[in-house]
């Protein structure tokens, strides 16, 4: 298969990823041939086999809620590239607000 | 006499509880050594001398003061640069981290740092850990010991290189599809591949999260094992960390392999696996049958189409990971943002080109009209990988299989066809997918003269009997010759 130009611009939109005209062509073309590598999934996996999402089959692991030590707002900030308040700062969001 | 930088980290351990030598001396060997060869390896993103001195005198003001050391206190170590260290740079060898200090340790580095083992550094490796080279490391490619010219494995390849460069005794990395292993392989070292589960994961900066394991490098099994013993238990802040008691392995090591059945991977030994690779995996073969071993020869059918899986699920679980860069809490923010999704996007312009690319591939396996056809049949193939060695180990106790198909690979050989790198991981992924244990040790030297690695496969929770069978072999094999950095300086 061979993906469109369109989709590979698609994809970068959802994964908020930008790209030159060129690395449209290279990426879409090195995630086709993976792509065609990979879809060998569908040969093997028939319908009566159950997916495994992960290795180990944990449901639903819960701690007592209780509160504990955790990391104070002035260290959970010092990585932030701009913090206002006491609050991480980005650029504006909504139109006209 | 050997120099202090030459010796195992059973011997350093020893040497300091005798008296013989101190931490602090144990370090400063190792200073000078990187010190002298970095600009050759390049193992290292950023080497913590200072830090190392410090935690040295502390090894040492504690013996002074007549405390009781524990099993590895002084021994120093290094840690594969995407587990976070409070204080100290943690890049995930990215531009998007390059100057991302970590507010908090990871549970394992705690646990490293009360053992009294002092942090020689941050290592190279390729960017949050894709790839099989260290070349898409952001900051430069690690040189592999035996040959300069070629690479040493990844994603963990600059702690493989720096425990076979002798910059430090022992080491730790990650391994989601074979990033311990394949470097341990291809620098002629021990990688262990734990259980999932059995090492904390928190702190650990996530690439494909259901994959993702943290283990350790060393030049000899025991050593290896002695390092697995102190990072292994469970973690209440990682919600995935295994409640099974944790065994001495280093007690048991030496118990042998007599009875134990052997399988040898058949899908290991087909054409595209170096003929110097294979003879030295029969010749292991042989080894375990002359120590009263059964050998005799399996065949797991979804080896092959397991790497096809991984493409599509290690990359969907990363497009869900790396959307945390976003430029709003922690890396790198681009100036003069028009607004935020601006910011984003420009922001996360900083990855490397691999990491875009698997971005893309498991955006695309997830998104909508695509999940069922790729993500969906990967879930399918995981469980038959499952199958397929559940079925294995009700004949035999643990699996022999080569490592990588092929020494190590020149600089810039596979850099620019990515199909061809993820080659290379064959014979690891499908321990990953199954969320078992395995272990790489050297057997020799194959193609080029550099050194072939050999798995040791088992079940989840069989690390114990693992380090035996893998000491068993090491015993019986003829030491591996040091690289040539070795003797230099």
């Amino acid at each position: 298969m061979r993906l469109t130009r369109e989709e590979v611009m698609h994809v970068a939109r959802l994964a908020r990823l930008a790209f030159t005209d060129e690395e449209v062509d290279k990426f879409g073309a090195q995630l086709s041939a993976i792509l065609d590598h990979a879809a060998r999934v569908s040969e093997v996996a028939a319908d009566d086999v159950p997916p495994t999402s992960h290795a180990l089959p944990l449901v639903n692991v819960f701690r007592d809620d209780v509160v504990g030590d955790c990391l104070p707002q002035e260290k959970a900030l010092s990585t932030a590239p701009d913090v206002e308040d006491g609050r991480f700062k980005v650029p504006r969001i909504i139109e006209g607000a | 006499m050997s120099e202090l930088w030459q010796l195992d980290a059973t011997e350093i351990a020893r040497a300091i509880k005798a008296g013989e030598s101190s931490a602090t001396e144990v370090v400063e060997a190792h200073i000078a050594r990187i010190e002298a060869l970095e600009p050759e390896i390049h193992a290292f993103i950023t080497p913590t001398p200072d830090l190392a001195r410090r935690q040295a005198n502390a090894v040492d003001a504690a013996k002074a003061r007549g405390e009781t050391l524990g099993p590895l206190a002084g021994v120093p170590i290094a840690l594969k640069d995407v587990l976070c260290t409070d204080g100290v740079r943690t890049t995930a060898g990215s531009k998007i981290l390059e100057n991302y200090i970590p507010p908090y340790d990871a549970t394992i580095v705690t646990m490293l740092r009360r053992a009294g083992m002092p942090f020689l550094g941050k290592t190279n490796q390729d960017e949050f850990a894709m790839g099989s080279s260290t070349e898409n490391s952001a900051f430069g490619v690690t040189h592999n010991p035996w040959d300069l010219a070629r690479v040493p494995g990844g994603s963990s390849g600059g702690s493989a290189a720096a425990v076979a460069a002798g910059l430090g005794p022992v080491s730790l990395g990650t391994d989601t599809g074979g990033s311990i292993r394949q470097p341990a392989a291809l620098c002629g070292v021990v990688g262990v591949k734990p259980t999932y589960g059995r090492v904390s994961r928190y702190g650990l900066i996530a690439f494909a999260s259901s994959l993702d394991q943290i283990g350790p490098f060393g030049r000899t099994v025991r050593d290896a094992a002695a390092v697995l013993q102190l990072i292994s238990g469970y973690d209440p802040m990682d919600s995935t960390s295994a409640r099974a008691p944790v065994p001495d392995y280093v007690a048991s090591i030496d118990h042998g392999v007599e009875g134990l059945r052997v399988g040898v991977v058949r899908e290991g030994m087909g054409e595209g696996t170096q003929p110097g690779v294979k003879a030295r995996v029969d010749e292991a073969a042989a080894r375990f049958a002359g120590m009263g071993c059964s050998v005799d020869e399996v065949s797991l059918p979804s080896f092959d189409i397991a790497l096809s899986a991984y493409y599509l699920i290690a990359p969907a679980e990363c497009s869900s990971n790396l959307a945390r860069y976003d430029g709003v809490r922690y890396g790198f923010r681009v100036e003069d943002a028009k607004d935020v999704v601006d910011m984003n996007t420009r922001s996360r312009g900083r990855f490397g080109d691999e990491v875009k690319r698997r971005i893309m591939l498991g955006t695309y396996a997830l998104s909508a009209g695509y999940y069922d056809a790729y993500y969906g049949k990967a879930q399918k193939v995981r469980t038959l990988v499952i199958r397929d060695f559940e079925e294995a180990y009700k004949r035999f106790d643990f699996l022999i299989c080569p490592t990588t198909p092929t020494t190590a690979f020149k600089i810039g050989e596979k850099a620019d066809d990515p199909l061809a790198m993820y080659l290379s991981d064959l014979f690891t992924i499908p321990s990953n997918l199954a969320g078992a244990a395995a272990i790489s040790l050297p057997c020799g030297l194959g193609e080029d003269e550099l050194p072939v690695g050999i798995q040791v496969l088992g079940p989840p929770l069989s690390e114990e009997l693992l380090f035996r069978a893998a000491y068993a072999l090491e015993q019986s094999l003829e030491p591996l010759p040091r690289p040539p950095v070795w003797e230099s300086p």
